[in-house]
């Protein structure tokens, strides 16, 4: 039986370097043997995504594109579709999922240092998953048609409008209509569930194919393919099947444990994952007295607030992205992990972290004058923690990181 | 055969040739692609003028009437409105409307045709979210200089109720006033000014 199989895996190997794939990147992909928590969300985003486009397919099958419809075709997913509502706050719940997932994941690149040189194309390519997902998430949110679909899609449609000159015309091309309606609707459907899951997807795949080739960095920041034995095995290194794909399966049932309490008990989440006022019907000549986008976009949201400017709200929203792709280049520091930066380093991160939830916070606030305050100055510390880290981020590094990852 | 010999200038101009020639085929075959995301002819056609009734319009009263698939208020103001709005131009980013769109005919400081009566496109000139009527004086959230006015609860525009904006808000410009005439005393048409739609 086992010779068979065997041959049947070389007939195989000779038309399909199926062995060969597996082998590079599981059977002997080499990763760092020192990997901790903050290393299962890359395989649990993996995981949300192919949740997300399963469940996705499934409503598909019942939803409607159109402005007359949308809205009760998603209450008829909820009602009357056997299970439909359990697929439906499945995919919403992902939604949310996944942009959690999606930001521990680039703070865990962040501190560890995970975005420098070898694996600046790691980062970018990351980003640009990221903007694409924030593209998807945002178009997504159009379908359901309630109030809070109508006025996020109008809202950020104009920001496009913003741009000199060419601004209003590409507004009114995105919308294909002078507002929000149901030609905007329907375009939006088709890029949410056919042109940017394609483009996902392929980003995905540049990610892994990228970090395959220079390796995983780890908590260490050591590069383990310094040493390597006399068959070119990184001696720190295990193979990631079965070590890894059998730990990440630790962190898949804590993660599933977590989302699955979510979709039965809170899957509204107190109106953070599905707000309030979209469960009424989109209605184009009134603006639900507060309006906040879904709790990820919040903290750019809270910068473009911060601007009492339209077309500098916007540039300072688009900055707030595009400071996050320079990271690799901004960053000058010779150490990686944040375990042998200087404290500069140390307390810069901690400022971030503390402006970027802060700007999260008073992103979903209504306005007052003490939130555009409070916004203004952690925009300040967003945007300082990039453009001064060429200057802050070599200082006071620890001299020595070990060659080798040492057993503790 | 033996003697062959590549000619590399003639293979990079056959090569530069070709990719030039399908650069711009694909840049051809991307114009319909582009361009089906235009408004279509039926969209374009749907901005038919609209009538308001304003009979039963009691000063403070604010009306919505749907034109052009936005939101377009109609507004009665009183007496005292209309001197308060006059006193408001140090507040105003753009007081005169130079700046703003609005028909010749209410380029005034009322903003409108017969002062009395007000009409703009309920869309702020900011996000485009639609505004809300906040006529009373001086309430908690808006502080004590507050004298009337729209609220963009999105991101805290403020305009009079001339739809002026105030200096310091995000939003650029004064609201909209669409172009309308009066059919009779009390019915407005939207979106025709004299004739011309």
């Amino acid at each position: 039986m086992s010779s068979m199989l065997k041959n049947a895996l070389g007939w195989m190997d000779d038309r399909f370097p199926l062995s060969k794939v597996w082998n590079e990147h599981l059977a002997e992909y080499y990763a760092p043997k020192n990997f901790n928590w903050m290393y299962y969300f890359g395989s649990l985003a993996m995981l949300v995504l192919v949740n997300q486009i399963i469940t996705g397919i499934f409503l598909t099958i019942n939803y409607k594109p159109d402005a007359k419809l949308a809205f009760d075709s998603v209450e008829y997913i909820m009602r009357d579709v056997e299970w439909g509502w359990l697929i439906r706050y499945m995919h919403s719940t992902g939604a949310s999922a996944f942009f959690v997932v999606v930001y521990l994941h680039m703070f865990r690149g962040l501190v560890y240092g995970s975005f420098k040189k070898p694996r600046e194309l790691v980062w970018t390519f990351g980003m640009i998953i990221y903007v694409a997902l924030m593209a998807e998430a945002f178009m997504g949110y159009l379908l359901p048609w309630g109030q809070m679909s109508y006025w996020g899609a109008q809202v950020i449609v104009s920001l496009f409008g913003a741009i000199p000159y060419v601004g209003e015309d590409l507004a009114l091309w995105l919308r294909g209509d002078y507002v929000i309606s149901d030609a905007t609707l329907n375009r939006f459907f088709a890029f949410h569930v056919i042109a940017i899951p394609l483009v996902l997807v392929i980003l995905v795949f540049m990610h892994i194919v990228a970090l395959h080739a220079v390796g995983s960095n780890n908590p260490e920041g050591i590069e383990i393919k310094k040493h390597k034995d006399d068959k070119g095995v990184p001696l720190d290194g295990i193979p990631f099947h079965p070590y890894y794909s059998v730990k990440d399966l630790v962190g898949v049932a804590v993660f599933l444990f977590i989302f699955a309490l979510i979709i039965f008990y809170m899957p509204e989440m107190g109106g953070y994952f599905l707000e309030h006022a979209n469960f009424v019907p989109a209605d184009p000549l009134k603006t639900p007295e507060h309006i906040a986008p879904v709790w990820y976009f919040t903290p750019f949201y809270a910068v473009l607030r911060a601007v009492p400017d339209k077309f500098l709200g916007v540039v300072a929203m688009a900055g707030a992205i595009i400071v996050l792709f320079l990271l690799p280049w901004l960053d000058r520091g010779v150490n990686k992990s944040i375990r042998y930066r200087g404290p500069v380093f140390k307390a810069a991160i901690v400022a971030f972290c503390i402006s970027f939830i802060g700007l999260g916070y008073f992103g979903m606030q209504p306005v007052t004058a003490v939130g555009t305050w409070f916004s203004r100055f952690f925009s300040l510390i967003y945007f300082a923690f990039f453009l001064l880290m060429p200057f802050y981020s070599n200082i006071g590094q620890d001299k020595y990181v070990p060659e080798r990852v040492e057993e503790k | 055969m033996s003697e062959q010999v590549v000619d590399k200038r003639r293979r990079l101009f056959l090569t530069a040739a070709a990719t030039a020639v399908t650069g711009v085929g694909a840049a051809y075959v991307a114009v319909p692609f582009l361009a089906s995301m235009n408004p279509s002819d039926r969209a374009k056609a749907a901005g038919a003028p609209v009538e308001a009734d304003i009979a039963k319009l009691e000063p403070g009263q604010l009306i919505r009437v749907e034109w052009r698939g936005k939101p377009v208020w109609v507004l009665k103001r009183s007496e005292e409105t209309l001197a308060e709005i006059a006193e408001m131009t140090d507040k105003l980013r753009d007081p005169d409307s130079n700046e703003s769109e609005q028909p010749e005919s209410c380029r005034n400081i009322a903003r409108s045709i017969k002062p009395e009566v007000f009409l703009a496109v309920g869309i702020c000139t900011h996000l485009g979210c639609s505004p809300t009527y906040r006529p009373e004086v001086a309430p908690e959230d808006l502080g004590p200089d507050w004298k009337g006015g729209f609220f963009c609860p999105c991101h805290g525009s403020l305009f009079d109720l001339s739809g002026r904006v105030y200096s310091g808000v995000p939003a650029p410009l004064n609201l909209v006033v669409p172009p309308h005439e009066y059919l009779t005393d009390t019915r407005i048409l939207i979106g025709s000014a004299g004739g011309q739609a």
